[in-house]
Order: C-alpha cells, then sequence, then structure tokens
C-alpha cells in the first residue's frame, strides 16, 4: 500500500499515467492484503470481516476544519469512513455536512475564496499533500450531487462515458464499459435500447442513476453523495436506496441526507453533525435507538432541525 | 355550507377589478404596444426600401463583375459588385479569425480563471471601454500604426486587424455572458468525475455554451462586415476583384459609400444593390450559424 501511495505522489510523473498506474493498483491492492495487516490504528474491524473482493478504501479525516473566506464552516472534525460501508451524515441544514462531504474529494476548494485546512486520509494517503495530484483524487473519490446533472450536450452513452473520456481513459473496451457502469448503476434494461438519446431526456431518478452510473465509469474506490435523493419522489428514491446497498460491496460510500429514515435504511453507521462539529458517529442503531449524546437524541427524535 | 356566506352579491363585488385600475392596465397596454409599433416602423421601412430599390438592379451581370469606374456618364457601363462582395468576405473571414479565437480565450479566461480578481475587473473595463469606441478609431489606429508609422501601403489584411479590434469586444462580451449562464454544477460534475480543467472547458462548459456563443459571435460578424470606417483608409478601395489580402482591396460598405455620394443614379442605385446584398448576407450567414449550432448540440 505505502508504495502504492509513494507512485501516487510522485509528482514528476505526468499526472495522466499516474492516475492509470496509481489508482489501478491501488485500488487492485485491498483485495489481496487483509487491511489488519497495515498499521492502521483500531480502525475498522467491521471492514476486516466484510466480502473478500473488497475494493473500497477508508476514508479517515483528522481536525478537518473548512472555510468559506474567513468564516470557518467545518469546525475540527476527526471522523472515520471504514472500507466498504456505508455511512450516513445527519444533522440540520447549515451544519457543515455537505461542505465536510466536499473536502474529501477536494472539491470545496472549487469555491472562490473556499479552502480547507487538517488531513482527509484516503487509506494511508493523504489527498492534501502538496505533491497529490487533484484530478488522481478526484477519479478515485466519486461524486453525487443533489439535482441530477447530466450533461445536456451528451447522450445517455455520451454522459456515461464522458468521464472516461475526460481523463483521457476513453480507449479500450469503452461501450463494455458503459455498459457495466449502467448495469451497476441498475439503469441498463431501462435504457438499452436508447443509448444515444440526450441524458436530459430521462425522468429525474433516472438522471440520477445516470449520474451515479458516470460516477461509476471511472472505477471510483470512495462515492461520496451529498443529498442524492432530495429531488427525487419516493419511488426512484427507493431504487436509489436499493443500489447503494449493491454498490457498497464495491466501494466506501458517504451520503448526506436530511431524511433521517433513508439514514437508518441504508446507512451502517451514521455521523450526526451541529453547526460545524461532529457531535456523536455509531452504528446506525445506536445513534436512532440510544444515542449517547442528547443533542442526538433530540435530533433523531424530531425535537428541532 | 352556503348559508354561512354572506350574500353572494358581497362576496363576488370585492373580487371585480375596479374600472380605475381597467384604465390603467389598458392605457399601460397601449404604451407599451405604441413603442413596439414605433421600432418596428423604421425597421419595416429600411426592408421596404432596401427590397424596392436593390432588388431592380440585381442581375447576374450585377454579381459576376467588377465595377468599371465609369461613373460619370449615365450610358457607361458601370459593372457590378463582384469585387466588393469578395473583398468583404476575405476581409472580414480574416478579422473573424484573428477576433474570434482570442476573444472567446478572453472571455473563457475571465469567466473560469479571473472571475472577480482585480485583473479580470480591470479587463472588463478596458473590454466596456473599446465597445464604446467610434470604429473610426480603429481604422486611425491601423492607420497611423501600420501605414503611417511602417510607411506602408493600404492593404486588405489592415482593414481586417481594424475590423478585428472592433470585433473582440463585442465577442468577448458575449462570450463572457453566455458562459456565466451556465450552471456551476456542471462544471462541478465534471470535474468530480476526475476531469482537468482543461477537459471541463472544452469538452463540457464550451459545447454548451456554443448555441449561444454563435448568436455573439454573429453579432460582431455582422457590426464588422457593415463598417465603413475603419476600412476607408486601412485596406482603402479598388475596383479589381484581388485574393491577396496584402493588396488595396474592394468591400461591400466602401462600395456603397463611394456609390451613394455619385451623381449617377445608377451607381446610387448599385449602392442599395450592395446593401441589399450586404443584408442578404449576413442573414445567410446567421441561418447557417444557427443550423450548425443547433446540429453541433448533439453530435
Amino acid at each position: 500500500m505505502t508504495s502504492d501511495g509513494s507512485t501516487l505522489k510522485t509528482a514528476d510523473v505526468e499526472p495522466d499515467d499516474r492516475a492509470e498506474v496509481g489508482w489501478h493498483e491501488t485500488g487492485q491492492a485491498p483485495s489481496t492484503e487483509p487491511s489488519q495487516t497495515k498499521p492502521q490504528p483500531a480502525a475498522s474491524p467491521a471492514s476486516a470481516s466484510t466480502a473478500p473482493a473488497k475494493q473500497g478504501l477508508s476514508v479517515r479525516l483528522q481536525g478537518l476544519k473548512a472555510f468559506y473566506g474567513s468564516s470557518e464552516q467545518v469546525k475540527g472534525v476527526d471522523l472515520d469512513f471504514h472500507a466498504n460501508e456505508v455511512t450516513a451524515i445527519i444533522g440540520p441544514s447549515g451544519c457543515g455536512k455537505s461542505t465536510m462531504v466536499r473536502c474529501i474529494n477536494r472539491m470545496h476548494e472549487e469555491i472562490p475564496g473556499a479552502h480547507a485546512e487538517g488531513r482527509v486520509l484516503l487509506d494511508e494517503l493523504d489527498v492534501y499533500d502538496s505533491a497529490v495530484d487533484v484530478v488522481a483524487v478526484r477519479r478515485a473519490i466519486g461524486m453525487v450531487f443533489q439535482k441530477p446533472n447530466p450533461f445536456p450536450t451528451m447522450s445517455i452513452f455520451d454522459n456515461v462515458a464522458s468521464g472516461l473520456r475526460l481523463s483521457s481513459r476513453g480507449r479500450g473496451d469503452l461501450h463494455g464499459k458503459v455498459e457495466t457502469a449502467l448495469r451497476g448503476a441498475g439503469l441498463w434494461d431501462e435504457v438499452s435500447d436508447r443509448l444515444s438519446e440526450p441524458g436530459a431526456g430521462l425522468s429525474g431518478g433516472q438522471q440520477q442513476r445516470l449520474c451515479i452510473a458516470r460516477s461509476l465509469a471511472v472505477d471510483p474506490e470512495v462515492i461520496l453523495m451529498d443529498e442524492p435523493c432530495s429531488a427525487l419522489d419516493p419511488i426512484a428514491t427507493l431504487k436509489i436506496e436499493e443500489l447503494i446497498a449493491e454498490l457498497k460491496q464495491r466501494v466506501t460510500i458517504v451520503i448526506v441526507t436530511h431524511n433521517m429514515q433513508q439514514a437508518a435504511r441504508v446507512a451502517d453507521r451514521t455521523a450526526f453533525m451541529l453547526s460545524g462539529k461532529l457531535v456523536e458517529v455509531g452504528p446506525t442503531e445506536d445513534i436512532f435507538t440510544k444515542p449517547s449524546d442528547s443533542r442526538t437524541e433530540e435530533y433523531v427524535t424530531g425535537k428541532f432541525g | 355550507m352556503s348559508t354561512q356566506r354572506p350574500t353572494p352579491a358581497v362576496q363576488l363585488a370585492r373580487f371585480n377589478v375596479s374600472p380605475a385600475r381597467r384604465r390603467k392596465d389598458r392605457i399601460a397596454r397601449g404604451l407599451i404596444l405604441a413603442a413596439t409599433v414605433l421600432a418596428l416602423i423604421p425597421l419595416a421601412l429600411i426592408v421596404y426600401y432596401l427590397l424596392h430599390k436593390g432588388l431592380s438592379t440585381w442581375s447576374v451581370n450585377f454579381f459576376t463583375t467588377d465595377p468599371t469606374g465609369n461613373t460619370f456618364f449615365g450610358s457607361s457601363n458601370i459593372g457590378g459588385i463582384k469585387s466588393a462582395i469578395l473583398g468583404t468576405i476575405e476581409i472580414v473571414a480574416l478579422a473573424s479569425v484573428i477576433s474570434i479565437p482570442i476573444g472567446i480565450g478572453v472571455a473563457v479566461w475571465l469567466v473560469e480563471y479571473g472571475r472577480s480578481s482585480w485583473f479580470a475587473n480591470t479587463v472588463r473595463f478596458f473590454v466596456d471601454v473599446l465597445t464604446g469606441v467610434p470604429s473610426i478609431l480603429f481604422g486611425l489606429f491601423i492607420y497611423i500604426v501600420l501605414i503611417v508609422g511602417t510607411g506602408s501601403s493600404y492593404a486588405g489584411y489592415k482593414g481586417s486587424l481594424a475590423l478585428s479590434l472592433l470585433m473582440l469586444p463585442v465577442v468577448i462580451r458575449s462570450a463572457e455572458v453566455v458562459l456565466l449562464l451556465i450552471p456551476g454544477a456542471l462544471r462541478e460534475s465534471a470535474l468530480a468525475l476526475g476531469a482537468p480543467r482543461w477537459r471541463v472547458i472544452f469538452s463540457i462548459v464550451l459545447p454548451t455554451a456554443l448555441p449561444g456563443m454563435v448568436t455573439g459571435v454573429l453579432l460582431a460578424v455582422a457590426r464588422a462586415a457593415g463598417e465603413t470606417a475603419p476600412l476607408l483608409f486601412t485596406a482603402a478601395s479598388t475596383h479589381e476583384t484581388n485574393f491577396n489580402l496584402g493588396q488595396f482591396m474592394n468591400s461591400l460598405p466602401v462600395q456603397i459609400y463611394s456609390d451613394v455620394t455619385s451623381p449617377t443614379t445608377a451607381v446610387v442605385n448599385r449602392a442599395w444593390g450592395a446593401a441589399l446584398t450586404l443584408v442578404v448576407m449576413i442573414l445567410l450567414l446567421n441561418l447557417i450559424a444557427r443550423l450548425i449550432a443547433r446540429r453541433s448540440r448533439l453530435a
């Protein structure tokens, strides 16, 4: 793992090559090497016991702070996302959950004036290390946004292929990769006969699954979902939730949600945030039935938020 | 239920539009309509006059022969406007090749990189100033720098340079407005897929902005194609068709300008024909560009 990490950190390698070599090996390594052999302090008993064909990577936040200009929105969060688990982040509006998640794949810094402090470890690699290519980080950590946003100028096929093409990996069996991604997102049967139609012509739920397929196509180890169902109806939401349960076999999932029932349905672990701070994190059942912090209890029982 | 309500007459009267408001609404609508009609009148008259005066001069000869320069006698053959049409196409094409890539490049930089930095705002300010500069000044600038300054003669490419300076601010501002309309969510989702920024711009932002940009670019091309002043002392004019942009070059606006001042009726009529030709050319360009833009949306 460490050697893979250093491959990735080598700054003088041409970015595209580095991304292909580095991430390919990082993605493969965990399947042959159980996580307990790594120098990982008491982090994930759960992830060690999951399926042997594990592909996701753990993400660990250490003292993460996020700023917009000088205003601090995330105020020092330490939080572990175990590999191949679904972790839900709940909390009232404006508590910094989206901001925190956007720090994981370094999308936060795309906002003018915004910056982050602290460490985000993808497995062993600090994604904020100065030698790390931000583009490679985002290829390993996919993201699904609140509003379905397929590229309006592209067909269904091109939307799914876009991640590969945009990162110069559109060669090889593009059609096969697109089909795999669409099947992975549970959309293949619905669109296989109209791949050349515009992606924007699909229904909202289908568009969101198209966006999930788009991020799956680049074969990430982690997928961040920022309220992926908030613009969808209950049936489309159910489909996405079923999909999440399937996807965690292959990737680590972090899902921000306003919907506590959703967190209870899909998440292995749940984290509760309040005013930029992590209040409590634990197995989902514990958070909803026997939270250790009174503020968590008040929030999950609907007393505020 | 109905027994609980007050008498229907009272209830409904509250919802009637008062006569005063109805009157005000009518007056306001009338004024707006009058403004629209007023604005349309000159437009309709221009089109009418162009067709009325211009169409009668059109003939095969009109488009296939160069002007002869024999304009003093009504009986002499004055020739057509071939060299002017081709000259305008050549000069404007070169001006477009220069100003469109640069202009779109500046707009992309302003929107994607410069954003609201002081330098970007300075650039925006000067682009705005440039938009307001009278077109003859661009001609003068090129005249002083490239003709007086170098001691050389008039040339088609110097006219192109003057026109490209004129087009540049129009292209920049219109492209910037369109690029600003592209939702940030599109850029974000492409970046989150692990696309380098330049790929996001080339593969996502520019294709999405293309139809809107075509409109702005066409405005600039149309404006440049109709300008006389920047060409008068840069490309000058000549009678012969010319494919060498290093030589004097005829153009439609300059041809119209010199024809309109002629005492000979046939020559003045040729100006109308040339003006109609210019309008039709720009209209065709508009249609073609729109077709291309529409087709490439889902290529």
